[in-house]
């Protein structure tokens, strides 16, 4: 076998680093898809911080199953209750996970699923409330183990 | 698929009026995501989810979820109801061959 010299590993080491600098950029849906998502699902009103609560781990170690609940302080009666919650993953290869939609029935605008996440990521979500405003919060999640397949 | 998805709920059947209701459903699906590519022929595996969830109580909507690939297999929902009526739920589960899974339950309130 061929010995590998000095000047071939560093050179070796360097393409590697690039190419890992470069993937996530081809391999992953942008930050700027999901927030396109957000501004279509805003119809690119301003959305407020507060009202709604995400709740994850902040370390998954199994991407392919992450608890995740919602959950968006409103009285949900007829003249104000929350419509619908959108849930945006800006790390995953697309960046829209499920819209909750809401009636003056639930009672309470709360809702829990499991969801996958392919790396260390942003999730945000965004509540849009029968008078019309938005209220959006998001939370850092970190993956050991990416659950998108392949 | 090899089986064919199985819906589960988990959902009480009395309640005191005015209670808000706590609903637990599950359905087995692979929930195939489109992205992924088969081991052997490196084609990609189309795409084959269940794609949307609707809940209703006496044919009222109450809840429902529009649902992408990023949703885990075996698609966990738990979400509430206000209880002001005795009535029958509906849970019905669609997926992208337009084939729908249901399953029905009845709440008395007191």
């Amino acid at each position: 076998m061929k010995e590998v010299t000095r000047r071939e590993t560093l050179a070796l080491g360097a393409a590697a680093g690039a190419a890992a600098m470069f993937a996530p950029y081809v391999a992953w849906a942008a930050v700027e898809e999901a927030n396109a998502l957000i501004a279509k699902f805003t119809g690119g009103k301003a959305a407020t911080d507060g009202k709604i609560t995400l709740q994850m781990p902040e370390i998954a170690e199994n991407g392919s199953t992450v608890p995740l609940s919602v959950s968006v302080d409103s009285p949900m009666t007829k003249d104000n209750y929350v419509k619908r919650v959108i849930i945006v993953a800006d790390g995953n290869p697309r960046p829209e996970v499920a819209t909750f939609n809401f009636t003056p029935r639930s009672g309470v605008a709360e809702a829990s699923t499991r969801m996958r996440l392919a790396k260390t990521q942003n999730i945000v979500a965004v509540a849009e409330m029968s008078d019309g405003s938005f209220h959006m919060t998001k939370r850092q999640v970190k993956v050991t183990i990416g659950g998108c397949g392949g | 698929m090899a089986k064919k998805p199985k819906p589960r709920v988990k959902v009480p059947k009395t309640a005191a009026k005015g209670d808000v209701v706590n609903i637990k459903t599950l359905i087995s699906h692979k929930m195939e995501t489109g992205l992924r590519k088969d081991k052997k022929t490196g084609k990609p595996v189309p795409r084959h989810i269940i794609n949307k969830f609707i809940v209703k109580f006496d044919g009222e909507d109450v809840f429902s979820v529009d649902i992408d690939p990023a949703i885990s297999a075996n698609p966990y929902f738990q979400f509430s109801m206000k209880a002001d009526k005795s009535g029958e739920f509906e849970f019905v589960w669609i997926d992208d061959k337009g084939e729908s899974f249901s399953k029905k339950s009845k709440l008395t309130v007191n």
